[in-house]
């Protein structure tokens, strides 16, 4: 039986007073931060497995931890007019680091993804995940929405060029993301429904007839692999193969910690990186991916919640599409290593190991914090 | 620029973000859903699936080969057995540079420069974590050598494993068979699951008969793999659930052979060619079944080369032709106790009547008369007096009475021309002649009549008529048993060495001889103990025991009578010599069938190997030690080769 000592029920009280203070100060937001934390940590566990217990790849996912915390709490600070007014330069900047990549990758005659600034390597379409819905919502703040055919002409162009530069690279899954950022912005911004049926059903007859009549064999199948430029085609079906073992053999419960034979004897490639989903699922089990979703739906949900109770144009439409693009990546990422959806190379937020989408993220739920936190307390 | 007349409406637009905002919530929970339901599908519903497919990855079956049953004698002496063998393997991964290594092998005399090629190849063709052989079958001698410079060798191991061995190397290898490779053939006949890990194979004889006894089941060990397939160990807690299968061993085999006997017959022929056979006439238990000249059966065990198997194929002498059981021969004067036997039955003569043999025989209406063998002239002769002094022109009139009909019927039981059903394969059918024999063989209707005279070569086991060494020894083991016919076996008993119970296998009876009354076998019997007592065989007379016996001389090549074969004339051209015996004449123990290829005089040759084979088997039997002193060959009575050409126009 517990029993809660008044004397240490109060001091529990004031030590929550105290945090509380102190995430308002830092313009945090208590809730999103508890969820994303657990999500983190939870990460940090299955990559020590999944890393085939390198404490090294733990503390480089933890360095990256901190400096994407760093760049939340910077970016928590900033007011959002301040974001609005920067949101054209951002995006300026971003597209001419795009444009040297690719010119770099062309003249190196290779994919070209990363740029070398000596002390750091970081690549520029990310940035773009943050800059184009950005824009987006800095271009529709003063439009009246739902927005205009001339105004989604505008909206289109600043999404689809720098998608086509990151394509370019190649980079087909980063392009897809930062065209789903900026679509999910246009779509709570108002888009009509007839509108997106009618462009849904179009593409799909478009998709259709190309695949039907207009492309040859060979052309079916270099589109297919195109989806996944990671693997040969000989080799096409392995990891999702392995991965589905992985996450079928791991049953209600899982094998336990470290005791996955398709993570720990490296079937399952990619295990640490894109297909980590599939080792949580071996060593923790439909439980342990249940939970996981758990935390990610109560994170998403929170974000939501923020978005709703911002107070402009630009505000609400950042956040919403910051929140949605969180569980657009779950879910293609989970989707793709269940089997559900085709293998492109997106990672699980926050769990996967590497690259700068770890950062990106954290600093995106900066702005969504700041976004919240700055905004107009009526009676205050 | 005309301005658009739309103002932004705050409270309208809000109100559609949160609108819009619970449809996007509904997605995103019914996208939940749909990948939990797809979670569901694979943990829950295919979990068994995944599991195995799991297992299969991460484990792979060692497979640990069952111990191969092994073959005793009749006395408990082994004949086949398993020995640790020591090869040198190789992990490529593991040593420096390949081609030193492979090279310092061949400085160390291991390797021989000549087959670098060829293990280079094996090398390379196996993942570079796998243990290679690169050496099978090490000497003691290269063993040690190795020793010494092991360190040199990084990578390189002595490893052991288990061989077929046979410790009496040749002896009674066509009886035994020997166990080679396996090859594609023998895959389409095995379970090759049931196959996994061994490499060899029974090929020929008992080993080959009695296969899926020998081979027992393999069991298996599961071992841990990586992706790579490389196996590993220390992964956490991951071995726990691995499986361990232990093997089966084979089952022993009892056989009815007796060593000793054996060993007598193989030393026996000194080097001729010929096949010995001997059958225990109460039960058809074969005590020997040698066929010369053998081969070292180890050779196929440890990968005989194709210089070794081309040697043995080509050679003129034969040596992997199975002769007692398929090599045919002439049955020669072997035959006469039996048609003796025949004519008592069917009362075409007594035992005392006699017969004038004045050295030639003719029929009516053939211009040739059949002449006597040895040329001689026997003079008044019966029936016993006819068989010891193997008498042709007794048995020419004999068979002239009998008509080929009734001979063949009479004959059939006993075994001629068919298979005797011994227990392993490779036996040949022999021919019993009969009309129907002949009219089969010959297209052409006129070649095809059965004529009067291919039945007086009927009559002294020449003409048409094919046997086996070991139908001829089944046909001394009916005499001996009085018409009484067992299937010859020579796999007596199989022993479970779990459990060490022994299953015995019964004798198998085969229908009796027809006709004949114990006193008409009496005659036949004191018939062929005169022929050892003072008839043809009279040379191997033992004083430990009675024999009873009969010569035989099977004509190798049709010669015409003035054309005699001597020394001058290729060995390989001159008769074959045939002795059949039993022994004690009055209680028969043993049935002896020997043939000596080209042994010239038939008593000379073979009815001493027969009397060392009775000797090696009974003297033990009847608590006698010495066997006296050894016949000599000299005083051996040499039968004549068989008769001229016989008549052959009507």
């Amino acid at each position: 039986m517990m029993r809660i000592m008044p004397g240490s029920d109060s001091t529990t009280r004031r030590t929550l007073g105290t945090a509380a203070r102190v995430l308002m100060a830092l313009k945090l937001d208590g809730p999103l931060l508890v969820g994303l934390s657990l999500v983190s940590v939870y990460g940090l566990v299955v990559l020590y497995s999944a890393s085939s217990q390198d404490w090294g790849t733990v503390l480089r996912a933890v360095a990256r931890l901190g400096l994407g915390a760093l760049a939340m709490v910077a970016l928590a600070q900033v007011r959002p007019q301040q974001l609005r007014a920067a949101a054209p330069w951002i995006y300026a900047v971003g597209i001419v680091l795009l444009v040297v990549v690719d010119v770099i990758g062309h003249i190196g005659k290779g994919a070209q993804r990363w740029l070398d600034l000596g002390f750091i390597r970081f690549q520029p379409s990310e940035i773009m995940k943050l800059a184009v819905p950005m824009l987006c919502a800095w271009y529709l703040h003063e439009r009246p929405l739902p927005p205009t055919a001339p105004t989604l002409g505008v909206l289109a162009a600043i999404i689809l060029a720098p998608a086509a530069l990151t394509a370019a690279q190649p980079d087909l899954g980063t392009a897809i993301l930062i065209t789903i950022g900026g679509l999910l912005l246009v779509i709570m911004a108002g888009l009509s429904v007839w509108f997106m049926a009618g462009a849904a059903t179009l593409a799909g007859i478009g998709a259709w007839v190309g695949w039907k009549y207009f492309l040859h064999d060979y052309q079916r199948d270099r589109v297919l692999t195109f989806l996944d430029p990671q693997i040969d085609p000989q080799g096409a079906g392995y990891h999702i193969i392995q991965s589905q073992i992985a996450i079928g053999s791991g049953g209600l419960f899982g094998k336990g910690w470290m005791h996955g034979s398709q993570s720990q004897l490296e079937y399952l490639p990619e295990r640490h990186t894109d297909f980590i989903f599939a080792v949580i699922g071996e060593e923790f089990g439909l439980l342990g991916l249940t939970i996981l979703m758990l935390l990610y739906l109560f994170v998403v949900a929170r974000a939501l919640y923020l978005a709703s109770q911002t107070q402009d144009t630009f505000t609400r439409l950042l956040s919403a599409s910051l929140a949605l693009t969180f569980f657009v990546y779950i879910f293609i990422n989970t989707g793709m290593v269940s089997g559900l959806l085709p293998v492109v190379g997106v990672p699980l937020p926050l769990v996967s190991y590497g690259g700068t989408s770890m950062v990106t993220l954290l600093a995106s739920f900066g702005i969504l914090m700041a976004l919240y936190s700055h905004r107009k307390l009526v009676g205050s | 620029m005309p301005r658009t007349v739309r103002i932004k409406n705050h409270q309208q637009e809000q109100h559609f973000f949160i609108q819009r905002s619970a449809i996007a919530a509904f997605i995103i929970a019914s996208l939940t859903a749909l990948l939990l339901g797809r979670l569901v599908l694979l943990q829950i519903i295919r979990y068994d699936y995944y599991m195995d497919q799991a297992q299969g990855n991460r484990a792979r079956k060692d497979p640990i080969p069952a111990n191969r049953g092994l073959i005793f004698d009749r006395n408990g002496n082994v004949l086949a057995e398993n020995q640790p063998s020591y090869q040198l393997e190789l992990v490529r991964e593991q040593v420096g540079d390949l081609e030193v290594t492979l090279k310092g092998l061949v400085t160390i005399g291991i390797l021989a420069s000549d087959e670098l090629s060829e293990v280079r190849r094996l090398v390379r063709a196996r993942r570079s974590f796998e243990s290679v052989p690169v050496r099978l079958r090490l000497t003691q001698e290269q063993m040690e050598r190795f020793a010494v410079h092991r360190h040199e060798f990084p990578g390189v191991d002595i490893r052991k494993r288990s061989a077929r061995s046979y410790p009496y190397g040749a002896l009674a290898v066509h009886a035994l068979g020997y166990v080679g490779a396996i090859n594609e053939t023998d895959l389409t006949k095995i379970d090759p699951l049931a196959y996994v890990g061994t490499a060899l194979l029974g090929k020929l004889g008992v080993e080959k008969a009695r296969e899926s006894e020998l081979h027992g089941k393999n069991g298996f060990r599961e071992i841990l793999v990586n992706a790579q397939g490389r196996s590993v160990q220390n992964q956490g807690g991951l071995e726990s659930t691995l499986r361990t299968q232990k093997p089966r061993a084979g089952s022993d085999l009892i056989l009815a052979l007796d060593l000793p006997a054996q060993q007598a017959a193989e030393e026996g022929f000194a080097g001729r060619r010929g096949a010995a056979v001997a059958i225990d006439p109460h039960n058809g238990d074969v005590l020997v079944l040698a066929s010369l000249p053998g081969f070292d059966p180890g050779m196929f065990g440890r990968g005989i080369t194709d210089k070794e198997y081309r040697a043995l194929n080509s050679s003129l002498d034969r040596p992997l032709v199975n002769r007692a059981l398929g090599g045919t021969y002439p049955a020669g004067s072997t035959i006469k106790p039996v048609l003796g036997m025949a004519g008592l039955a069917y009362g075409v003569i007594t035992p005392d009547e006699t017969h004038y043999c004045p050295g030639t025989f003719s029929l009516p209406g053939v211009r040739k008369p059949w002449r006597e063998g040895k040329g001689g002239v026997h003079g008044t002769v019966d029936l016993r007096t006819a068989i010891a002094e193997s008498c042709d022109v007794y048995f020419y009139s004999l068979a002239n009475q009998l008509h080929v009909e009734r001979m063949h019927d009479f004959l059939e039981p006993f075994g001629y021309g068919r298979k005797t059903g011994i227990d392993i394969s490779g036996e040949a059918t022999g021919v019993l002649p009969s009309p129907e024999y002949k009219k089969k063989r010959f297209r052409n209707p006129s070649d095809g009549a059965w004529y009067a005279g291919d039945t007086i070569n009927f009559g002294i086991g020449q003409g048409f008529m094919l046997v086996t060494p070991m139908q001829v020894a089944q046909v001394a083991a009916v005499l001996a048993a009085k018409g009484a016919v067992f299937q010859p076996r020579l796999v007596t008993g199989i022993r479970d060495p779990a459990t060490g119970e022994t299953k015995t296998i019964d004798p198998i009876p085969m229908p009796h001889v027809k006709g004949g009354t114990p006193e008409q076998w009496e005659v036949i019997m004191e018939g062929m103990r005169a022929t050892v007592t003072r008839g043809t065989a009279r040379g191997i007379e033992s004083k430990d025991y009675a024999i009873a016996g009969k010569t035989g001389t099977a004509q190798a090549y049709s010669v015409t009578g003035s054309q005699r074969l001597d020394r001058k004339v290729d060995e390989r051209l001159r008769d074959h010599s045939w002795f059949i015996a039993f022994a004690p004449a009055e209680a028969p123990q043993i049935a002896v069938a020997v043939l000596v290829e080209n042994g010239g005089f038939g008593a000379s040759a073979a009815a001493p190997i027969a009397r060392k084979i009775m000797d090696a088997y009974l003297l033990p039997r009847l608590g006698k030690k010495d066997s006296g002193p050894p016949p000599k060959i000299d005083d051996l009575v040499g039968e004549e080769p068989g008769p001229a050409e016989a008549g052959t126009s009507p």
